[in-house]
């Protein structure tokens, strides 16, 4: 334990001039966009002069970039990740409040495309070659090659639209009064399309990289001391085999985590889900730097967490690296 | 438990029902059945839902059914007006002066009682000093006075047409509470997100990103409104889900075009489902041409003439707007019918003429075939507004111009035309609010500063122009005044400070068991009193 919070504050600690560029650099882009917050607000309402200028000046928006990226810093030290002008309320609880929403959509879609993709990446590593590894392999490509919106929309109107067993969209039934278990079991039935839709599509990296680890390793020479000492061989497949391909995919997991936490526009459009993605881009239509930069910088925390995380379960499922780090 | 009570009414009103239905079964009783919960389809959610301070449609639809108006917009009501919380309204001689009579025995949600203050603080703090268009027409406004609870006399400086204040009434005058919002920050007050009225419907709450929740006023002026019990507002930002979650029975409508037009032909085949064109008769939107009359070739008449012959209306309204549009005539559109004249020049579709006009403008074609360059900014905001810019690319192509099509998101748009007017052409929708003065003028007038949206940023200037809409903006015989707003519109026509290319109102598509819907020219944005699901 006392590992791993060393492992976190050096993480932490190492991270801060990535987040530094990070926060400098999304500040720059959206600066370098033409038009500013005023400039998206008055494209949807109207106005006239008077009023725009007044709008920048209290939105704040008067001052030159680098007294403004000044401020938000010294404001970022305080830990105030600042007032989002679109939204009209404090970055955090905006971001907050959609949080949740993205780590349950993507939490489980990563889950189902991890369990299902390395459960028939073993499938097809078991018999590498064979017919039923042909058809897993072309189907998970298949999956992975179909535009997101598509497969999404195609299942909403299997699933929702004609047999009516599924919700079409939102993360629950509105105003219903459930709670508890009720409104979990609510959640649940309207995260079904959403997460099949990613999981489907994140499969294949899963399936494929699963495969290709055990080719590899049934080549090994203590693959074939397994065989010779004639264990069965479902045994030699989990057991030895599918073991030892596993590592890789731990790493994938964590590197998905980044992409997870980015959120899928797509996908949270079609099913009208508030997560972080749509609002992101709501972010950048609308010009909010204070917005984007909370998203980024409360997303870019996760995925460190998560990496370390990551690290852990690593130091568990493969000894050597538990040594390794120790030394480090 | 708590929602079960048994009042005398009730048990009454349940065996008149009873009866009814048995005496009557082939009618079908259902305008005794009160209440239900309406779901409706919202793709945006404001960030101020204040209408006294933000009048935009995209505000309108949620919060007008909080917020009344002095009065709103109707098919046959007198002067095309029905009343709301005014109930009469009077002009003086002089243009000076307008009194309204307001409604009595209304009070707010919050139970305070309604009154003359409340009209009095809107004008003065917050319609005229604060409303994107409030700011222009009640400009001259300089007191309200209250000789009693339910008199409100409006005080101008300069004369102020009686017409215009009326054509104004739906869109510029909500009302809202001064008790909430004196002696605090108006623009930044917290019932801009929650706003407190006196409509049919309470403000209940806010999930973003979800939905919003409006809930029955029990204690509503009008008598037996409203019908419905809730309105829930479901956000669904990706237009092909609306029209899923209308046939998923998820929601039951969906105003302004959410359903996008290509899909409407198969959705009005689905049984349950109808499409509405009505209710959309005083928020005409405009399919404009915007010129940049800096650029030497687009100052000179010849020229814009020639791109007004270039573009085939008809195929535009037919191809993008799949004949839900009519093709324009004018800067005042035809489904207006105080103003509208279709008096004026026309310009039909005529390449030969275009490229005759070009040529006489002294533009030949170069070798390549081509005349000159030009960069064109198609708006952002309506798919229609970008397919068009893709016509009209070809359509200036044709004759010899070059276009160079230049695709921006809102923000960028707003600042490369209106800011810095690095556009040669533009297209724009501008909205005709009733009445030429409020937001149509100023499309064409000159003087008016950087940066203001949907305004004469074209640097185009004439001075006979700008002196009939001065002189149109002070004359107070309603008569008088159309005229010279017809004159107005032959003046633009000839000179073609910017082409009209077609009108448009939107779509509403809704399932059969709503009833009540598109019973006025702005009902998407009007109170939904009278509306009901039959259940």
């Amino acid at each position: 334990m006392n590992r791993a919070l060393r492992l976190l504050r050096r993480r932490l600690i190492g991270s801060i001039p990535v987040l530094l560029i990070v926060i400098v650099g999304s500040f720059l882009l959206l600066e370098a966009a033409p038009g500013d917050a005023v400039d998206a607000y008055v494209a949807s309402v109207g106005g006239d002069a008077g009023m725009i200028e007044a709008l920048r000046q209290s939105w704040g928006l008067d001052a030159s970039p680098m007294t403004r990226l000044a401020a938000y810093l010294w404001a970022l030290l305080h830990l105030d990740l600042g007032h989002s002008v679109a939204f009209s309320r404090p970055v955090l609880d905006v971001v907050l409040e959609r949080l949740p929403n993205t780590l349950l959509l993507m939490g489980a879609a990563t889950a189902l495309s991890f369990a299902l993709g390395t459960a028939l990446g073993i499938l097809a590593g078991a018999r590498p070659g064979s017919a039923r590894d042909r058809l897993l392999s072309i189907g998970s490509l298949a999956l992975y090659a179909v535009p997101g919106f598509w497969l999404a929309l195609v299942l909403t109107i299997v699933f929702s639209v004609e047999l009516r067993w599924l919700p079409l969209s939102g993360m629950e039934t509105i105003a219903s009064g459930k709670t508890g278990f009720a409104r979990a079991l609510d959640i649940a039935r309207h995260m079904v399309l959403p997460v099949t839709s990613l999981g489907l599509i994140y499969l294949a990296l899963y399936l494929r990289m699963m495969r290709a680890g055990m080719a590899e390793v049934w080549r090994m020479d203590f693959t074939l001391a397994a065989r010779a000492r004639g264990i069965g061989r479902r045994r030699i497949v989990l057991r030895h085999v599918a073991r030892n391909a596993l590592l890789p995919l731990v790493t994938m997991l964590g590197l998905q985590s980044a992409q997870m936490l980015g959120g899928s526009v797509v996908i949270e459009s079609v099913f009208s889900v508030p997560g972080l993605g749509r609002l992101a881009q709501e972010a950048v239509g609308s010009r909010d730097t204070p917005l984007l930069i909370g998203i980024i910088l409360v997303s870019a925390v996760l995925v460190i967490v998560i990496n370390l995380l990551v690290d852990i379960a690593y130091a568990a499922l493969d000894p050597r690296v538990g040594a390794n780090e120790a030394n480090a | 438990m708590a929602g079960f009570k048994i009042s005398r009414r009730r048990v009454l009103a349940g065996s008149a029902f009873l009866l009814a239905s048995t005496a009557l079964p082939s009618i079908g009783w259902t305008q005794a059945k009160k209440g239900g919960r309406l779901v409706v389809a919202a793709d945006s959610e404001p960030r101020n839902l204040n209408p006294a301070i933000v009048a935009s449609n995209g505000v309108f639809f949620v919060a007008s059914k909080v917020v009344e108006p002095l009065a709103e917009a109707s098919f046959d009501g007198e002067g095309g007006l029905e009343p709301r919380l005014a109930t009469s309204w009077e002009g003086s001689e002089d243009g000076l002066t307008v009194t309204f009579k307001l409604r009595e025995g209304v009070t707010w949600h919050d139970g305070k009682p309604f009154t003359s203050a409340d009209v009095a603080f809107s004008a003065l703090n917050v319609w005229k000093p604060l409303q994107n268009l409030g700011r222009v027409v009640f400009k001259n406004l300089e007191a309200v006075e209250t000789p009693d609870e339910h008199t409100a006399v409006f005080k101008f400086s300069k004369p102020t047409p009686l017409q215009l204040i009326k054509n104004a009434l739906p869109a510029l005058t909500s009302v809202v509470p001064k008790h909430v919002y004196e002696g605090k920050d108006i623009a930044e007050n917290p019932a801009n997100n929650a706003p407190v009225g006196t409509g049919p419907f309470k403000f209940a709450e806010h999930k973003p990103g979800e939905y919003y929740r409006l809930e029955r006023n029990d204690k509503y002026w009008g008598e037996s409104e409203p019908q419905l019990d809730e309105i829930i507002y479901r956000v669904l930002p990706d237009r092909a889900a609306a029209a899923g979650a209308l046939e998923a029975e998820e929601i039951q409508l969906a105003a302004f075009s959410a359903v996008p037009l290509a899909d409407l032909e198969r959705i009005s085949k689905v049984p349950g489902i109808r499409v509405i064109t009505e209710g959309y008769e005083a928020l005409t939107y405009q399919l404009v041409v915007e010129i940049n009359h800096r650029r030497k070739e687009l100052a000179d008449l010849k020229v814009r003439q020639a791109i007004a012959h270039a573009i085939d209306k008809d195929f535009v309204v037919k191809t993008i707007f799949l004949g839900y549009a009519k093709p324009a005539t004018g800067i005042v559109p035809q489904n207006d019918k105080q103003f509208y004249t279709p008096d004026v020049a026309t310009y039909g579709f005529d390449v030969a003429k275009a490229n005759a006009l070009l040529d006489e403008a002294g533009y030949p074609k170069k070798d390549d075939g081509k005349r000159f360059a030009l960069k064109l900014l198609p708006a952002p905001y309506f798919n229609e507004t970008k397919q068009f810019g893709d016509y009209l690319r070809q359509a200036l192509a044709a004759v010899g111009i070059d276009a160079e099509l230049v695709n921006n998101d809102s923000a960028a748009h707003q600042k490369a035309v209106y800011t810095d007017h690095a556009f040669d052409i533009a297209i724009a929708p501008p909205v005709f609010r009733g009445d030429p003065a409020i937001s149509t003028t100023i499309l064409v007038q000159s003087g008016i500063p950087d940066g203001v949206p949907f305004s004469n940023q074209g640097g185009y200037k004439n001075d006979a122009l700008d002196a009939l809409i001065a002189k149109a903006a002070e004359t107070l015989d309603p008569a008088a005044r159309i005229e010279l707003y017809k004159e107005f519109q032959k003046k633009v026509a000839a000179d073609l400070p910017l082409i009209n290319v077609a009108e448009w109102g939107f779509i509403t598509v809704a399932r059969d068991t709503v009833k009540n819907v598109s019973n006025n020219p702005r009902w998407a944005v009007s109170n939904w009193a009278d509306t009901y699901v039959e259940t």
